[in-house]
């Protein structure tokens, strides 16, 4: 038998790397991941030519929504230029002939390693966040099949401890990404470890996202307009990073996520996480007729 | 030989109770593990307030009733009834494993034999009390701590001491934390399961006198299972004698302990004796 008899003819889907049947049970388990938000659901995670723990949870997603008429971003840490956001917009593209970009307006997917992109995302856009570990309860409890039962049971008291302890032992909640956070006030999920200052990003937010594990082979979804919670005490409330008052060195702009970048002298400089809305703020101060979207933080404050 | 009274219950019960409503009803339990009957047709009568001590040889089947009592495990037969404020009187065993941990949680508290099997070792002692208080709903970290300090005291346990971890304490001081995380809540009642077995005698007797304490200020219905019989005859109004899984004698602690009427109960007393 010859290796064409064995492939299936030409289709209008044949694009995306992944096969039909593949792209097929993806969208149905993204689909129930939709229909109970926050809830982990198991898929068949294929090879990908990528090592698993580099993004393939969230690479398979993307193949599974691209089509040529998708625009795609990529990024890494909050970054379009890194190589493994370069390398992974470049396949996407090249396997299923989506455009590339690094404008987040102009974006219809964007795929993103630990950032929420700064200007808001609207309903005509999907974000798909890579995640290493999609159990929130493992640190908590290492018997996944009592882990399952507790998300039945919807039994976090344990995660509540976690943060109780932080509080006794350091006097503040320490926990500084993959913050977990209760979705639509029924599963508790890891929002993959993004920085505290991006959860309150995904609280009824206009765009769908999906977060999935490929080596984990899990995946799970924030549907647009969906309660995202941080578990906070009533009386302590939820503390987003310190960035407000730092000023990017390189664009000059303040208010938003900066990445520390430790200097020769002891000190600190600080460049503004999100890459593109960077180089838009510099471009526009070169005079250029540049679009800044609105973005979920004014003057460091939470506003969306 | 078995001796059964529990057709004439009120000649059983100390005055204070006999016109009391039971607060826990077990009747007909039967459980079997493989070839073993762990046990045979038991019947179980608690009324609030009292202190009902449990004896019989390991493998008599005393911790498999507690933990029946404690919904952990389901009786191949048996029915289970508990008279709580604004809920059903139905069959607890009935109830699905989140009913279940609702209803304990709010309502029974356990202390373990071991320390381990009732502690998260790697928290703060303070922590596994307010653990109890989060799985209720409790979610402000203030009250949560002023619970958990009242538990602690109430257990007599060095407030000092209420963030190190169960693991850096001593035997004794650990069941004072199991016995603080089992009564932040007020429950209705109270399971102890061997709670002085491995303790030295000054510790036991520590522990004792802190239950005894708490069962005179809160009135706490109580459920103490041991083979220790000074313990139980230390505590317990009323007895229940086990064997090989059945219930062989039963009434109230002195009557059973100065004129046992089982062989068996003859056995253990004069045994101890």
């Amino acid at each position: 038998m010859s290796l064409s008899a064995l492939t299936k003819p030409w289709a209008a889907t044949s694009y995306g790397f992944l096969d039909a049947s593949a792209k097929r049970e993806l969208r149905r388990k993204m689909l129930k991941a939709i229909a109970v938000p926050g809830c982990q659901m198991p898929y068949a995670s294929r090879e990908v030519p990528m090592a698993r723990g580099w993004g393939t949870g969230g690479l398979q997603v993307t193949l599974t929504l691209v089509n040529p008429a998708s625009t795609i971003k990529v990024i890494d840490q909050g970054a379009d230029d890194g190589v493994n956001a370069a390398s992974i917009r470049r396949f996407i593209s090249r396997v299923s002939g989506a455009t590339e970009t690094w404008d987040t307006l102009g974006a219809s997917i964007i795929q993103s390693r630990h950032r929420v992109p700064e200007e808001t995302l609207g309903a005509d856009q999907i974000l798909v966040l890579q995640v290493p570990n999609p159990e929130p309860l493992r640190g908590v409890e290492p018997n996944m099949s009592i882990a399952r039962q507790m998300h039945a049971d919807a039994d976090y008291g344990r995660l509540w401890l976690t943060l109780y302890e932080q509080i006794v032992r350091k006097g503040r909640i320490m926990q500084g990404a993959a913050y977990p956070s209760l979705v639509n006030g029924r599963h508790v999920m890891t929002p993959s470890p993004i920085p505290r200052w991006d959860v309150p990003k995904l609280h009824m937010a206009k765009h769908l996202t999906f977060l999935s594990a490929g080596r984990e082979k899990r995946l799970h979804a924030v549907p647009p307009y969906t309660r995202v919670e941080p578990l906070v005490f009533s009386d302590r409330p939820y503390r987003v990073e310190d960035h407000a008052d730092l000023v990017c060195r390189r664009s000059g702009i303040s208010g938003y996520f900066m990445n520390e970048i430790p200097q020769d002298h002891g000190g600190s400089a600080f460049e503004v996480s999100d890459s593109n809305l960077g180089i838009k703020a510099i471009r526009r101060a070169e005079g250029e007729p540049v679009e800044i979207g609105a973005t979920w933080y004014q003057d460091g404050e939470f506003s969306a | 030989m078995s001796i059964d009274m529990t057709s004439a219950p009120a000649a059983l019960l100390p005055p204070q109770l006999m016109r009391t409503e039971a607060l826990l009803t077990m009747s007909g339990l039967s459980k079997t593990y493989g070839s073993v009957r762990a046990l045979r047709n038991v019947d179980v009568t608690v009324y609030p307030g009292e202190v009902m001590g449990i004896v019989g040889e390991s493998g008599s089947g005393k911790s498999t009733l507690l933990r029946m009592m404690n919904l952990e495990d389901t009786p191949d037969q048996g029915d289970y009834r508990l008279q709580l404020p604004g809920k059903d009187d139905d069959n607890l065993f009935a109830l699905d494993r989140y009913q279940r941990r609702m209803l304990c949680a709010h309502h029974i508290g356990i202390v373990y034999q071991n320390p381990h099997q009732g502690l998260l070792m790697r928290h703060s002692s303070s922590g596994n009390v307010a653990e109890r208080l989060l799985i209720a709903g409790e979610r402000s970290f203030d009250v949560l701590r002023s619970k958990a300090r009242d538990a602690l005291d109430a257990s007599e346990f060095p407030l000092a001491r209420m963030d190190a971890r169960p693991a850096e304490l001593s035997g004794g001081m650990q069941q004072r934390v199991q016995l603080a995380k089992a009564i932040a809540l007020e429950p209705a009642l109270l399971l102890l399961d061997e709670p002085t077995t491995g303790l030295d005698v000054s510790v036991q007797a520590l522990v004792l006198d802190t239950l005894k304490r708490l069962q005179r200020d809160r009135r706490i219905t109580m459920v103490l299972v041991s083979h220790d019989l000074g313990v139980i005859r230390t505590m317990a109004d009323r007895v229940l004698v086990m064997r090989h899984g059945e219930v062989v004698e039963r009434g109230l602690a002195d009557q059973v302990f100065q004129d046992p009427q089982h062989p068996y109960t003859q056995q253990l007393v004069h045994a101890k004796l």
